[in-house]
């Protein structure tokens, strides 16, 4: 028996004196507010208070904590400065998912006890060892400065337009939020996967009598033992059978009472193992076919044949890139657990697509859709990772055949090896111009490894060739994109869909054309840049919201003032680079709808049905006040009923920076639909006042009595026509432009990397709340900051998060966002989409500040200190 | 399965209990490994002594000579220390191990009894003269930090011995020392190189040179060719030369290759000379 004293409270606990302190908290004196994110002190989301000091929980052996002062995030709100600090983070949009929040929190009570108006440099040091992959940091620094001096005001409205808080932010700050490992029934068994450990491999599975649990393989399996991304392709196994594609390959999961499982040692496991050779995309175009399916190992080839005679050229550039694996890196490992009800199973866990979760749990049981029910829990980041399912379908399994509820938490680890990555892309392109620098032709081949599955492959393969030339006039194109099977891990869906990988490569052609020109370097971009009516190289026409110029202009200044303030020292050269992109928003040339659901009850309960899953972006915030606007009521007035599939409409998946554009419609056209329904009623005209006070609705001052529940249901699917062999077509209703500078110091002994600075401007159409669109930006130029800098992801080598580096606090720079609102006639109230774009010029940027520093090309990325300086020994 | 546990209240009881068991201290290389085992289910759980409940080992203590530093004394109290301008590199070292929350738990000696090639404690303490003073049920023994670190994860410690302290001669008093680690982000980084310096100038002239370099061997070195490249002579980072890091030898890994981690090397400890001049 150990006693704790935990927010003032004595605690006495039964546990093993070596358990971790995060465990007990969690699991026995069941506050959750302390999260997991690695169980190595790397992450810090466990972070608590010990004696006042932050330590990480997860390190701390139970024995260590006896008779000790702990301090949780669920002691905060009761003390003044823990209230001062949530309301701070609440107003600066310092939490999007709120995973890390917690961490966060209590890392910056440790400072706020010694140092009340802390500089940004202590602040940094005092958080620099919690992670967050969603928002840049720079929100958080801002929250954590300003605790003890929050001026009191009282947020606007919410009028599309305004800055609110996040709807759902509370709960993410007081550690109540739920995520995929926070609840489970207590009777909850525990399953765990059991992984290939080789990337290429075959095995047997024999008898598992001897186990103390029970060891599920493809033969429990009901239904399909398969799934996929898309409808005819379902290459994956739940549990593989007898051949093992990477290392993280599922193969069968123990399933008992959690001590059992985990006590099982690999030994034990009867599972025999005939290691195969690894095959490297490489390689896999003369290796024999990993799936029958592909003989030549090619999964996808996107192309794009655009002009017919190659204008006359005066410059060429060319050059060839190889990128690495990156993970996401989410601070939340994959979680949940399944219940069967009868005929009918349930999922709760973290997700990013609950509809497509719902469909591969339906076939993997033989069941029918309606009887599977998908229950997301807050999702402690996703960014493409956690479209795919994971956990659902053999949790399901397990559920299902024992009828028991079933549960399971991946680990670091696990999550690292098993979960999908971004594509590697080998990249070969060249570019030309005339003698004025008019772009005349863009030729691009990239060979993307796309791992052992499909996942989003095709969709990298797709969209890639679409974007690869940038958002220019280039009269001649060329492009093809492959995506290559290998034994590597399954490369999927990671923000940008392989764009950000081509952008590297195209704006580094644009900066040696610019200089071979004779041109200033945004300037070039501004000549070449897409504009209102120009037609794409897919042959689409832009009437409307071709916001690049204006991005560009806006720069202008600031890129002036960032190249006069290069200053180079003894050992240190200052840069400053520019890289565009465009981004289109939804689904490639596919169907992807959206259906949102008003209702206003009899009692005056109006109530949002939004089955978009917030992962942290902020929809469940934006898309109300879209469908606040167009009903005309405020936000506050609306109860939320959010995402489930046995509650609420599908709203598609939350990725391709879709959610705001295309359920933000949907959400726009059901506020529109329940205003009609209303105003009909009450016999007004269209400009009529609503107000809902104490659930009375009035209409222009009169209340309007209900005897039925009104309702407004709004659809849109973007239009778009499916692109042809040629990669003609409409491929996405609209586009995203974007336009970042990066200034940086390059050391040139030890080629690190110094970022000072990064301005982006980003077209969005309309900021429908401007601080979570800043928070878009900034997370998404952390991501690219990662991408350009540190992340290699080397399965085996980098599987945890201390060989596995994103950026800290410390690496991401002052950033300054200036939106752009070039507004798009079929967006809602004029927007588009945020999420993916703000990654996309990053890493180009800040390749071109070095270019501009050192005169050094970064062709292997992330740019490592030793690449670097390899670089700049070959540039001179 | 419950793992066996101690938590011993005398250094007698814990080092009757010692043989056959790990110890642990702050246990932020002892819990990290074990997350790491047990994702692959390759985890066997070693009987553990922890010796945080031990009396007398939490002090930084000063005598006429020495600075002695006990066995739970840990990163964040170093780094907060009142120390002379000779301790500049160690305390440097320990603001940069982890994050705040691993240097609040984290000891000096767990970070050497774990022996990693890459513990930035080691540098600076090669340079400062470090001793270690080990502990088993009957004797006492104090060896110098060269002669405890053996190699990747291997000490001098016999299984029935404890480390106790480090011994710290004090540097002369206008003794100035650096310390600079070289990683690809900015907090949390396990280093691909770091350098440490301790320099005597008097009248322009080096009267007195330790450097040492980690995480380019299996245990960090000291570096005598350049320290005597050094003595007598005006402070001058030309005077380090390529040479004088022969007897480094390190690896390729995903941090950086053997050749990067050599020229790195050198350079940091350039640049410690040219800010300790
Ligand atoms: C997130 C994170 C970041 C880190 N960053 C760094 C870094 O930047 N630089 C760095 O050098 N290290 C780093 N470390 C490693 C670690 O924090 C240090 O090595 C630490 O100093 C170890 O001390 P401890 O008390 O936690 O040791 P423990 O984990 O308790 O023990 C470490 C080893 O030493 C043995 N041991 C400990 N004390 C004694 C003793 N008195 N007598 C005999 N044997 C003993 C243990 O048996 C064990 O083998 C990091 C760790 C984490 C989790
Ligand atoms: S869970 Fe403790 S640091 Fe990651
Ligand atoms: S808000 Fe920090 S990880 Fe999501």
């Amino acid at each position: 028996m150990t006693t704790l004293l935990v927010n003032g409270t004595a605690h006495s606990v039964t546990a093993a004196p070596a358990t971790r302190l995060s465990a007990v908290l969690r699991d026995h004196l069941n506050l959750t507010g302390t999260k997991v994110g690695c169980d190595a002190g790397d992450c810090g989301a466990c972070t608590i208070l010990l004696n006042g000091a932050q330590a990480c929980a997860c390190l701390v052996p139970l024995a260590q904590a006896q008779d000790q002062a702990i301090t949780t995030v669920e002691g905060l709100a009761a003390q003044p400065l823990g209230a001062a600090m949530q309301a701070s983070f609440l107003a600066h949009g310092a939490a999007q998912c709120g995973i890390c929040t917690p961490g966060m929190l209590m890392a910056a009570m440790e400072l706020l006890a010694t140092t009340p108006n802390p500089t940004a440099a202590e602040t940094e040091t005092a958080l620099g060892g919690v992670l967050c992959r969603c928002t840049g940091y720079r929100k958080i620094i801002q929250a954590v400065m300003a605790a003890t001096s929050l001026p009191s005001t009282t947020p606007p409205p919410g009028a599309v337009g305004q800055s609110i808080p996040r709807l759902d932010g509370l709960a993410k700050l007081t550690g109540q939020e739920q995520f995929g490992a926070d609840t489970a029934p207590a009777n909850a068994l525990w399953l765990r996967p059991i992984r290939s450990p080789y990337a290429h491999a075959r095995f047997s599975i024999g008898s598992a009598a001897h186990l103390p649990a029970r060891l599920l393989t493809a033969a429990d399996i009901p239904g399909r033992n398969s799934f996929g991304i898309y409808p005819d392709i379902k290459d994956q196994s739940v549990f593989a059978e007898g051949y093992a594609r990477y290392r993280g390959d599922c193969v069968a999961a123990l399933l008992g009472d959690r001590a059992t499982v985990e006590a099982i040692p690999w030994a034990d496991l009867p599972i025999t193992w005939e290691e195969l050779p690894a095959i490297s995309a490489e390689a896999a175009l003369t290796a024999p076919a990993l799936h029958p399916r592909w003989p030549d190992n090619v999964l996808s080839t996107g192309h794009l044949r655009s002009g017919e005679a190659e204008p006359p050229a005066a410059h060429t550039a060319t050059g060839t890139w190889q990128t690495s694996f990156v993970e996401h890196g989410y601070i939340e490992p994959e979680a949940g657990w399944a219940e069967r009800h009868g005929d009918a199973i349930h999922v709760h866990g973290c997700t990013q697509a609950p509809y497509m979760d719902r469909d591969e749990v339906a076939a993997v049981l033989g069941i029918p859709l309606d009887s599977v029910r998908i229950i997301p829990s807050a999702c402690g980041g996703g960014f493409g990772g956690k479209l795919d399912v994971s956990f659902q379908p053999m949790l399901a399994v397990a559920a299902w055949l024992t009828g028991r509820p079933v549960r399971t938490i991946y680990s670091r680890p696990e999550s690292l090896a098993s979960s999908t990555k971004r594509h590697p892309a080998h990249i070969q392109a060249s570019a030309s111009c005339d003698t004025t620098g008019r772009l005349t032709s863009f030729n691009f081949e990239g060979s993307y490894d796309t791992g052992a599955y499909a996942s989003w492959g095709p969709t990298v393969a797709g969209r890639v060739p679409v974007h690869c030339m940038g958002p220019y006039r280039v009269p001649h194109v060329r492009a093809r994109a492959r995506a290559i099977l290998s034994t590597n891990p399954p490369s999927g869906a990671f923000r940008g869909f392989g764009v950000p990988q081509a952008a590297i490569a195209q704006e580094a052609l644009w900066d040696e054309l610019a200089d071979k020109a004779g041109l200033d370097r945004l300037e070039f971009r501004l000549l070449n840049a897409l504009r209102d009516g120009d037609t794409t190289n897919t042959g689409q026409t832009l009437h409307h919201s071709v916001g690049l110029a204006a991005c560009l202009e806006a720069l202008r200044p600031h890129w002036h003032a960032l190249r006069a303030a290069r200053r180079h020292s003894a050992h240190r050269r200052a840069g400053v680079g520019i890289a565009c992109m465009w981004y289109g928003i939804g689904n490639t040339g596919m169907s992807n709808p959206s259906t949102m659901r008003l209702t206003l009850s009899p009692a005056g309960r109006l109530t949002f049905h939004n089955g978009a899953v917030d992962i942290g972006q902020g929809s469940t915030t934006v898309l109300t006040q879209i469908a606040a606007q167009a009903l005309g009521l405020p936000p506050a007035a609306f109860h939320l009923v959010l995402y489930d599939t046995g509650l609420t409409a599908d709203a598609g998946k939350t990725s391709a920076s879709r959610q705001t554009f295309v359920s933000g419609r949907a959400a726009q056209a059901a506020g529109e639909a329940l205003r009609a329904a209303i105003l009909r009623r009450a016999n007004a005209g269209p400009d009529a006042q609503l107000a809902l006070t104490n659930g009375i609705l009035t209409v222009n001052g009169y209340p309007l009595a209900l005897d039925t529940t009104l309702e407004g249901t709004g659809s849109f699917d973007p239009p778009t026509v499916p692109l042809d062999a040629n990669g003609q077509g409409i491929p996405y209703a609209t586009y995203g432009f974007a336009a970042q500078l990066a200034a940086l110091e390059v050391d040139l002994q030890l080629g690190t990397i110094h970022l000072q600075k990064i301005v982006a401007a980003h077209d969005v159409g309309r900021a429908i709340n401007p601080i979570l669109v800043e928070g878009q930006v900034e997370g998404g130029i952390a991501q690219g900051i990662g991408l350009a800098l540190m992340e290699e992801y080397l399965p085996g080598r980098t599987e945890n998060l201390h060989d596995y580096l994103i950026p800290t606090i410390g690496d991401v720079p002052e950033i300054e966002t200036i939106l752009v609102e070039a507004h798009e006639p079929q967006g809602p109230f004029g927007a588009k989409g945020i999420g993916e774009p703000a990654l996309v010029p990053t890493a180009p940027a800040i390749f071109s500040a070095i270019r501009d520093a050192t005169g050094a090309r970064i062709t292997r990325i992330p740019a490592l200190p030793h690449r670097v300086l390899e670089a700049i020994r070959h540039g001179h | 399965m419950q793992q066996d546990y101690l938590r011993p209240t005398s250094l007698e009881a814990a080092l009757a209990a010692l043989p056959g068991r790990q110890v642990l201290a702050g246990g932020t290389d002892i819990l990290p490994a074990e997350a790491g085992a047990q994702a692959w289910l390759r985890h066997t759980p070693r009987p553990l002594l922890d010796i945080s409940a031990l009396p007398g080992l939490n002090g930084i203590e000063a005598s006429a000579t020495h600075l002695r530093i006990g066995a739970l004394v840990t990163w964040a109290q170093l780094r907060r220390a009142a120390l002379p301008p000779g301790f500049a590199g160690l305390q440097q070292a320990a603001a940069q191990v982890g994050g705040a929350q691993v240097q609040n738990r984290a000891t000096l000696l767990g970070n050497l009894c774990n022996a990693s090639p890459a513990a930035d404690g080691v540098p600076p303490l090669l340079t400062l003269g470090a001793e270690i003073e080990l502990a088993s049920p009957k004797a006492r023994r104090t060896l110098p930090l060269a002669s405890f670190l053996h190699g990747n994860r291997s000490t001098a410690l016999a299984p029935n011995e404890l480390a106790l302290a480090l011994l710290l001669p004090l540097p002369p008093a206008t003794a100035r020392a650096g310390f600079l680690k070289l990683g690809a982000r900015s907090h949390l980084v396990i280093s691909i190189a770091m350098a440490a310096a301790l320099i005597h100038v008097e009248n322009g002239i080096i009267q007195h040179a330790r450097l040492a370099i980690g995480a380019c061997s299996a245990v960090a070195q000291r570096l005598p060719l350049a320290e005597a490249a050094l003595l007598g002579q005006p402070a001058n980072p030309a005077l380090l030369l390529p040479e004088h890091l022969d007897a480094l030898t390190p690896i390729d890994d995903v941090r950086a290759p053997a050749t990067y981690r050599r020229h790195a090397a050198l350079t940091l400890l350039r640049r410690l000379l040219e800010t300790l001049a």
